[in-house]
């Protein structure tokens, strides 16, 4: 289980995110939807130790998540940053020396079920084939929480669906929490359990992906543009 | 690929629609194990916790039984499934004729105009299914 209980990040001058308090339960995929600079990518590091809340605080299952969060929860970021030398296999080797957990037969599993090759070297693969190999190194890992920001931005479309196919068949739902940022509602409309809605650093809605659609008949896509429209005109 | 899903509808009761119409077009037989929640989640491109609620409600209707610790298997009571086969023909021509009161078609036109194709399109021969 994650928690923020009235949490504030801000940077120099500018608010990421105000005020938010929540509880994501575990066992779920959670999007986290809005529009850029809307406080989603400080929403992740903030979960994942990487940096501090200016107020309030942040838990996952009952430990404040600073730097030794890393044992419990994968974070992968938006932008990628390999050593070009190494092969693909040798980095997910790096990897598992900095970070505990990684369960090396899933990652081979992985990597057929991705169509990588082990042995390519990082500086000739694709944009598309680093994304891939981010997933593994993200959802490799035997840990309870894994975050994943914008793991489908900049890719094709095949390659994002190949992304979504291999969330939902290398994550354990029983035993781990996935939340993703992503401007590509429509595609992960269906991978998710739970979408949560930021606007300006404030969390605005969150629900069930299924209930919006029973109660309010809408898509994912058409359910952000009411509640933003919503929310701005309250604004004025 | 994977299918879309269309837009008004809850994902987990389309989902038991598709998986209705695979059961009535025999692709998956009276008795038959349904494939796992993951591969099922895997196949149609969907959150695993949405295909467990497929399940359950499948399993509400009655057109599949879980059975502890070995999986989820089609019912093999045929009362159950020729119902489920009328509901999805009620289903279809209850859309069809909706659609065509909508353009102005009067009942006698829809069912000249039904009779009328269906002579022509079986006479050529052209009966596959789609």
């Amino acid at each position: 289980m994650i928690k923020l209980d009235h949490v504030t990040k801000t940077y120099t001058n500018r608010i990421a995110l105000d005020d938010v308090s929540v509880t994501f339960p575990a066992g779920k995929i959670i999007g986290v939807v809005g529009a850029n600079g809307s406080g989603k990518s400080t929403l992740l590091k903030l979960i994942a130790g990487l940096s501090k809340p200016d107020r309030g605080t942040v838990t996952v299952n009952g430990v404040r998540a600073d730097r030794k969060i890393c044992r419990d929860v994968a974070y992968l970021p938006e932008n990628d940053d390999f050593y070009p030398f190494l092969t693909l296999d040798e980095t997910i080797r790096f990897f598992a020396t900095q970070f505990g957990g990684y369960d090396m037969e899933r990652a081979a599993d992985m990597m057929s079920f991705l169509s990588l090759d082990p042995g390519q070297k990082v500086k000739n693969m694709s944009k598309g084939q680093r994304g891939r190999l981010k997933l593994i190194l993200a959802l490799a890992r035997d840990v309870p929480v894994v975050l994943m920001d914008e793991p489908l931005s900049g890719l094709d479309p095949m390659v994002r669906e190949s992304i979504v196919r291999g969330v939902i068949s290398f994550m354990d739902l029983s035993r781990q929490t996935v939340l993703l940022t992503t401007h590509e509602l429509d595609e992960v409309e269906p991978l998710i359990d739970t979408v949560v809605l930021l606007k300006a650093g404030r969390l605005i809605r969150m629900e069930e992906v299924d209930q919006i659609r029973e109660d309010e008949g809408l898509n994912l896509k058409d359910w952000v543009k009411a509640a933003y429209q919503k929310i701005g005109e309250k604004d004025e | 690929m994977m299918k879309e899903f269309d837009s008004s509808q809850p994902i987990y009761l389309q989902l038991a629609q598709r998986i209705s119409r695979r059961i009535v077009r025999n692709e998956l037989r009276p008795g038959e194990k349904l494939p796992s929640v993951r591969e099922t989640a895997v196949e149609w491109g969907v959150n695993p916790n949405t295909v467990q609620r497929t399940f359950q409600e499948l399993e509400r209707m009655g057109i599949v039984e879980t059975r502890r610790g070995q999986g989820t298997f089609v019912t093999e009571q045929q009362d159950i499934l020729d119902r489920l086969r009328a509901r999805l023909k009620e289903e279809q021509i209850e859309s069809f004729v909706r659609d065509m009161t909508e353009l102005g078609f009067t009942p006698e036109e829809i069912t000249r105009g039904l009779q009328e194709f269906l002579q022509s399109h079986f006479e050529k021969g052209a009966s596959e299914h789609d």
